[in-house]
């Protein structure tokens, strides 16, 4: 009963969004308030139909209803209880369910708190989500439909696959998820602005909260699938360059420069074709990620669909909603003349720098990306771009980057002239050189590394000195406290955005000087490593909740006393006759110590050894970037209407963010 | 500044941009593709050994020996595609799914001795997956074909083409 209902809502869910789509364009386009006045509505119910949906599946997931072939094949009634729900979107059909879910509850947020937009601009926003959420919803129903009986029922589930039995994992795709979707509501921006020919400061003001709130999203899904490879994979990693984990940078890079260049439109009223054309771009990746993860064209953990039609569908979807944007772009672009002028040199122009090269990044990723699969298609050639490709092709592009990151917020805007600007740096710039030398000294000629320390602590300090010149800490000391107070969020969010990539990155560069070794050891032998000696005292036989264990017990000590016990597993499930291996990881914050237990024998077991210094800062990083798009999302000045914006400025005439 | 030297401006910009992505890109990929390769490829035509590539075939059953070599574990097996055979040393910890008689795609360089030196073996799917390329190679040398269904038994591997290639 309970599969019936949430397919029947799925089906209502279309009606409404198709009704949603048709009701808003027409309305919008005669300026009929009654019609426009329906849409809101419409969203809601789109919500709440497809919230049905979901709950039902979730409910079928964690009743384990083995007449559901979803639940068969991926849940078990003897999983815990959080990775049943979490099973829902661990799947094909399921995950989908839930992309939607997040489309409409975007639909939901853009009609409840969008009553202060103009009603037109409004209702074409939720047309365009109406007209996405019709098609996705068409391709579940269609193609993958989560709701699809067995019969008989099977007597259990076959469980899901053991790697994705994590909670880093459950909470991966949802964030992920929020990312990509939230990226669909600039696009409906991008192209209300562009049926309407008008893009003005207001509209600005409108999607700059969105991108940074799909962008803060992205930024935490990512840095949590990359911490996951690094604990569950066992392999010391955390990037691989796998066309899945660049399908999910991809958006994030084009997000990174939509959202600064809706500053520009914001604050200048300059920049504006470019900005919808970023948010077109934003919503193309997005979408394109979505199709190489679920069309089954790449072969990775992620990839769950092996079903051409799934991918000609999708591909379909993308064509049809990228194309139209673009095509929407190609005809309309003109209609909106640049107003604001500004100089090269300028904090327009440092933004145009900063959308040029995250482009550029961008540019060389999809082609990286998309390569291997074209050779294949066209060439017949079977080839793989890996990490020494993307390393090298993107470096050159981010040191500029980096270093115009920090000079940036110090430009003033309209005209500005990079020498004050510098001047302000000189202490940063000091600062960089000196870790990058203490690089070089303590750990010899390692340009990589090096660099990677110049470059962190640049960011570092150089968000530090940006923060300190706002709040006036050396000009005038004891007003600074109050001021940074007064200061608007928006204003710590962006250094402590920028200050993030800056921890992240000195964790890359860390990561740059990990060691790692590979012993065989006998029960009371030891092995050293960077400074700590590993003891094996043991390997015994564990139970875990639905798997069978060997656990090792490994001591670490340095200098004879002892740091830390660790215990890496090696885990075979029974059900899904896999084994996985469990790296035991301890983290002084300076560095990880990570053991991974590999093959028994001889007497002995294989022991796989890493120390990574600096590893836990790469995540820590994304964590404060997150933040840091989370403070600006709460300033007040994106919450409220235009004039309370304006009175706040006025107060503080020294805030420039 | 006039609205024409501004758009100048940009545009060189834009152009510098895309200039040097593709630059950098075209550089790149001249050094770091990564070729698939067979070992029936290997048999035609052996690659240099400063070229890394990726070789990929189901793991020979029976093949797999472990040694410990100056202090460091050693993993020696060989990878088929029915028609020949290239055998593999591997310094490092096999992958939990990793098996006898399956797929595996391995990367690294061939040796002057014929050996190809791994630096990264990937079986990272449950046991019945087959790597695209693997199923690919096995098509081409006409051992099996996917789309006909499951792959024969692993222990017959061995036997379809007893002795032919290097091992």
């Amino acid at each position: 009963m309970i599969p019936e209902l949430g397919h029947f809502a799925l089906g209502l869910a279309l009606a409404l969004a198709l009704a949603m789509a048709g009701f808003g364009l027409v309305g919008a386009h005669r300026g009929q308030a009654r019609l426009m006045g329906l849409v809101p509505p419409l969203a809601m119910g789109v919500l709440l139909a497809v919230g049905a949906s979901f709950l039902c599946l979730v409910a079928s997931f964690v009743a384990n209803d083995t007449t559901v072939s979803a639940v068969v094949a991926n849940s078990h009634s003897l999983k815990p209880l959080l990775y049943k729900v979490s099973g829902t979107w661990g799947n094909h059909e399921g995950s989908m369910l839930l992309w939607v879910l997040i489309l409409a509850l975007c639909c939901g947020a853009v009609a409840g708190f969008g009553r202060n937009l103009p009603s037109a601009l409004q209702a074409r926003v939720l047309a365009v989500l109406g007209l996405i959420a019709a098609g996705f919803l068409a391709f579940i129903i269609g193609t993958s439909d989560p709701f699809k009986r067995v019969w008989p029922p099977a007597m259990d589930g076959n469980g899901l696959n053991p790697i994705l039995q994590d909670p880093g994992l459950a909470f991966h795709p949802p964030l992920l998820y929020l990312g990509y979707v939230g990226f669909a509501v600039t696009f409906a921006f991008a192209v209300a602005a562009l049926i309407e020919g008008r893009v003005d400061a207001a509209w600005g003001r409108w999607v700059r909260p969105w991108a940074l709130a799909a962008w803060s999203f992205l930024t935490l899904g990512i840095g949590l699938g990359s911490w996951w490879a690094y604990y569950e994979l066992g392999w010391g990693g955390y990037w691989f360059w796998d066309p899945v984990e660049n399908a999910s940078l991809l958006p994030w890079l084009a997000g990174c420069a939509l959202l600064h260049s809706a500053i520009v439109v914001e604050k200048r009223e300059a920049l504006k074709t470019w900005t919808v054309f970023l948010a077109l771009l934003a919503f193309a990746l997005s979408l394109l990620g979505t199709f190489l993860v679920r069309s089954g064209v790449l072969n990775s953990v992620h990839a769950f669909a092996s079903d051409p039609a799934r991918g000609v569908f999708i591909l379909g979807l993308l064509m049809l909603y990228v194309g139209g944007g673009f095509a929407l772009f190609a005809w309309r672009a003109q209609a909106m003349a640049p107003t604001g002028v500004f100089a090269p040199v300028s904090r327009e122009g440092a933004l145009v720098l900063n959308n040029l090269l995250l482009c550029s990044v961008a540019a060389v990723v999809l082609v990286g990306t998309l390569y291997p699969m074209f050779a294949d298609l066209v060439l017949g050639q079977k080839i793989s771009v890996g990490p020494p490709f993307f390393n090298t092709a993107t470096l050159p592009l981010a040191v500029p980057l980096v270093g115009a990151m920090a000079i940036g917020p110090f430009m003033p805007w309209k005209r500005a002239r990079l020498w004050p600007a510098l001047q302000k740096l000189w202490w940063v710039a000091l600062a960089a050189l000196a870790a990058a030398l203490l690089c070089l000294a303590l750990e010899g000629v390692r340009v990589g590394p090096a660099l990677g320390f110049f470059a962190a602590i640049w960011l570092i300090m150089g968000a530090k000195a940006d923060f300190a010149q706002r709040i006036g800490l050396f000009s005038r000391p004891r007003a600074a406290f109050g001021r940074a107070l007064a200061l608007p969020r928006a204003a710590w969010g962006s250094a402590m955005a920028h200050g993030g990539l800056g921890v992240t990155i000195l964790g890359l560069a860390g990561m740059g000087l990990a060691v790692d070794r590979l012993a065989l050891l006998k029960p009371g032998e030891s092995v050293e490593l960077a400074g700590y000696e590993y003891r094996l005292d043991g390997v015994v036989d564990a139970e875990g909740a639905n798997f069978a264990a060997r656990r090792a017990t490994v001591q670490v000590l340095r200098h004879g006393r002892a740091v830390v016990t660790l215990h890496p597993e090696k885990r075979s499930f029974a059900l899904a006759r896999m084994t996985t291996s469990e790296a035991a990881i301890h983290t002084t914050w300076l560095e990880d110590l990570y053991v991974v237990l590999g093959e028994e024998r001889e007497g002995g077991v294989v022991l796989r050894i890493h120390d990574n210094p600096l590893a836990p800062w790469i995540w820590l990083g994304a964590g404060l970037m997150a933040l840091g798009g989370g403070l600006s999302l709460s300033d007040r000045r994106t919450r409220v209407a235009a004039p309370a914006a304006k009175a706040t400025a006025l107060k503080n005439p020294a805030v420039q963010a | 500044m006039t609205r024409k030297k501004k758009r100048l401006y940009l545009l060189l910009l834009c152009g510098l941009g895309l200039g040097s992505a593709t630059a950098l890109t075209l550089t790149a990929f001249q050094d770091n593709l990564v070729f698939f390769r067979s070992p029936s490829d290997i048999a035609r035509e052996a690659p240099g050994p400063e070229r890394a590539f990726r070789l990929g075939g189901l793991v020979l059953t029976g093949s797999l020996s472990r040694s410990t070599e100056a202090g460091r574990p050693l993993a020696r097996f060989v990878v088929t595609d029915g028609a020949a055979q290239v055998p593999v040393a591997f310094g490092g910890v096999l992958p939990d799914l990793f098996r006898e008689g399956q797929g595996v795609v391995t990367l690294g360089k061939l040796g002057p001795d014929g050996v190809f030196m791994a630096s990264e073996v990937l079986a990272r799917h449950d046991e019945t997956y087959m790597p695209p390329d693997v199923a690919d190679a096995l098509k081409r040398s006409g051992h099996w074909n996917p789309n006909q269904g499951a792959a024969p038994p692993a222990s017959s591997w061995n036997t379809l083409q007893p002795g032919r290639g290097g091992g």
